[in-house]
């Protein structure tokens, strides 16, 4: 286990680089827009009205995770303590 | 007949001689006893094996069919990769109380009447408490009390279950039941306890963070799993479930965002998985009830592979706050890449197990038009990816660097890691043989393109919501209070308020009740003892008068 050396750029691993982390947000926001545009031609069974909506499964997936974090954070407010707690 | 060997005696009793073995033999028993295991289930022909009259019942300790052998199979096959990853693991106990743990719920799978489901259920909670204790920590002895106590709860509703079922019918059979009766009741809640339902969720995340690097792998396998099996083979088809479940599925998720510590974080996915599958059995239909037994195979797999990656991070490093983690995947590629296969696989991603088994749930729920239950599954999806897929390894293996570089494992905790990798993979890839040993035939397509389109959007921009809102997702040294709360805190401080109200109360009656009693005892020892007038010993002579004086009466009385 050795310490880290230091926070020059180049002694940081190539995947925590900073250009790396920007190539890897831009590959990214643009693998999204693919997928959702995707949409446009890939018309899988709706079972139901709102699965049927354009880029359904991006929109509910963003939106879903968005309000669980937050509420997760709402209940925190109330429920969360320190780990020491429950020791002794 | 072709073999009367229940097939769980071999883990049960292979475990206990377990703790006498040493070096290459203790090895080889390890890695052969599952196996021969496995042999035994496959070798069962369909229907009972073995029967036994106990009292007025026939009991049928081993029954075959589609459902238990997939149940037996794949917790042969996680003893087998838990005793490889735990072959290193010095203390010799825990093994011996995880393969009697594995065994006990072969002993489940297989059971072909309530009376032999129970002793075996009982045998898990014992063998299971013995690998949270073998930690050997202060605080996996506490957890193990609180777990046992739990569990021990649950035994006493299921067998009140069982007995009230048995006096209605007067059968010990085990098969599909409603939940419609006192007995039926109790043996499903019974059931639901150690399936990790609310309220008493909390016993999972409490006990098996506490276990060691290698016990937790083992405890995240067996006892939930086997309440999916008893609630598969008991219950299908109830209603309730689906409530019970998709309540599982977000507390698990609501917790696990919230959690600091890595391998809490996957025993609150552990709820939110088996949630899924709970509510699968709710649905009922045949679709539900293969995609519900086809998740718990998968689960079983790709669980343990991320237990055992964080078991690795917290053998080599000590470590398991997410807070003293981050940039191991400098150091530890191997754990990374299976850790994050595990990841994956939990997430559902094309060409994973999960992918093939849990879309079976969403698509039964589809196929019966509840769109509720539709939505909320959708969306759990969402929120998997987000609690285990990406805050897991984000927190362990990247995010800032702890400028902690341990190397990977040893070559053995490696191999398991390894074979559970494959095994996600492989069954995500070709699902065909899964889907052939499930309790039904299996007629669903998991690789349509707009399908994998679907949940590459889904997950994608989950994973797009959990970067956006890192800032919120920061780690604190915090835990989250949950139910165990009320016999951890509330309960104790009412003990301590009663001792403090009525202990001086009690103490002053018990007191003057002593004092009260004490007179009485003076004044029956008074007239009674050694020296009271009623216990005076008399002479002979005395006796020999007094009975004169009475012939003397006797003859007067006479002639008068």
């Amino acid at each position: 286990m050795s310490e880290q050396t230091g926070r020059d750029a180049k002694e940081l691993h190539w995947l925590v680089r900073p250009s790396t982390i920007r190539k890897l947000w831009w590959w990214s926001c643009g693998s999204l827009a693919v997928l959702t545009l995707a949409d446009l031609v890939v018309h899988g069974h709706s079972y139901f009205w709102i699965d049927g909506t354009f880029g359904f499964y991006s929109w509910y997936g963003l939106l879903t995770c968005a309000a669980m974090v937050l509420f997760a954070k709402g209940l925190g407010v109330f429920l969360k303590r320190d780990d020491t707690y429950y020791d002794d | 007949m072709t073999t009367s060997i229940p097939p769980a005696l071999i883990l049960v009793l292979g475990g206990l001689v377990l703790p006498f073995l040493g070096g290459r033999a203790r090895a080889a028993w390890i890695l052969v006893l599952p196996l021969v295991t496995l042999a035994l289930v496959w070798a069962l022909p369909d229907g009972p094996a073995l029967t036994v009259a106990y009292l007025d019942y026939e009991l049928t300790p081993v029954k075959a069919d589609n459902l238990s052998r997939l149940f037996a199979t794949i917790f042969s096959i996680m003893a087998f990769a838990g005793g490889l990853f735990a072959l290193n693991q010095r203390r010799v106990y825990e093994l011996a109380a995880a393969f009697v743990y594995a065994g006990s719920a072969v002993g489940v799978a297989m059971a072909g009447d309530l009376i032999t489901v129970f002793v075996f259920w009982e045998m898990m909670a014992v063998a299971s408490t013995l690998v949270v204790w073998s930690a050997g920590t202060r605080s996996s002895y506490r957890a193990s009390i609180r777990y046992v106590m739990v569990h021990l709860f649950g035994g006493v509703i299921l067998m009140v279950g069982i007995i009230a079922h048995v006096a209605d019918t007067g059968s010990v059979a085990f098969g599909p039941m409603r939940p419609e009766t006192f007995g039926t009741w109790l043996m499903l809640i019974g059931f639901l306890v150690n399936a990790g339902a609310p309220p008493l969720s909390a016993w999972l995340p409490d006990a098996y963070p506490e276990a060691s690097w290698s016990g937790t792998v083992f405890l995240s396998a067996f006892t939930t799993k086997a309440a999916v099996y008893v609630l598969l083979r008991g219950f299908p088809g109830a209603e309730i479930l689906i409530y019970v479940g998709l309540y599982m599925i977000f507390y698990g998720i609501i917790y696990a965002l919230l959690e600091n510590d890595m391998r809490r974080i996957l025993a609150y996915s552990i709820v939110n998985q088996v949630g899924f599958m709970v509510t699968g059995i709710g649905i009922g239909t045949e679709m539900a009830l293969n995609g519900a037994a086809a998740h718990a195979f998968a689960h079983i797999i790709y669980k343990a592979l991320l237990l055992m990656s964080a078991g690795s991070v917290m053998f080599m490093t000590g470590k398991r706050k997410c807070s003293d983690l981050g940039g191991l995947f400098q150091s530890m590629p191997l754990t990374t890449i299976c850790g994050g296969i595990g990841a994956l696989s939990i997430s559902a991603f094309p060409l994973t197990s999960g992918f093939i088994s849990k879309s079976m749930i969403n698509q039964a729920a589809a196929d019966e038009h509840m769109a509720l239950a539709w939505l909320l599954l959708t969306a759990a999806s969402a929120g998997v990816f987000l609690h285990a897929g990406i805050k897991f390894p984000w927190f362990v293996f990247f995010q800032k660097d702890s400028g902690l570089r341990p190397p990977d494992p040893p070559w053995n905790m490696r191999a398991a890691m390894i074979l559970f990798a494959v095994l996600c993979i492989g069954i995500g890839v070709l699902p065909g043989p899964l889907y052939a040993i499930l309790p039904y035939p299996v007629d669903y397509a998991p690789y349509t393109v707009a399908h994998v389109v679907h949940m590459l959007q889904l997950l994608l921009f989950a994973g797009l919501a959990f970067f956006l809102m890192l800032s919120l997702m920061k780690r604190t040294l915090t835990i989250t209070l949950d139910f165990d709360w009320f016999y951890r805190t509330f309960g104790v401080s009412v003990v301590r308020f009663l001792l403090r109200v009525f202990g001086p109360v009690d103490r002053k009656a018990r007191r003057t009740g002593l004092v009260a009693f004490g007179r009485v005892v003076h004044q029956i020892y008074r007239h009674h003892g050694p020296a009271g007038a009623l216990a005076r010993t008399a002479s002979a002579g005395n006796m020999v008068f007094w009975v004169i004086v009475m012939l003397a009466g006797y003859l007067v009385i006479y002639f008068i």
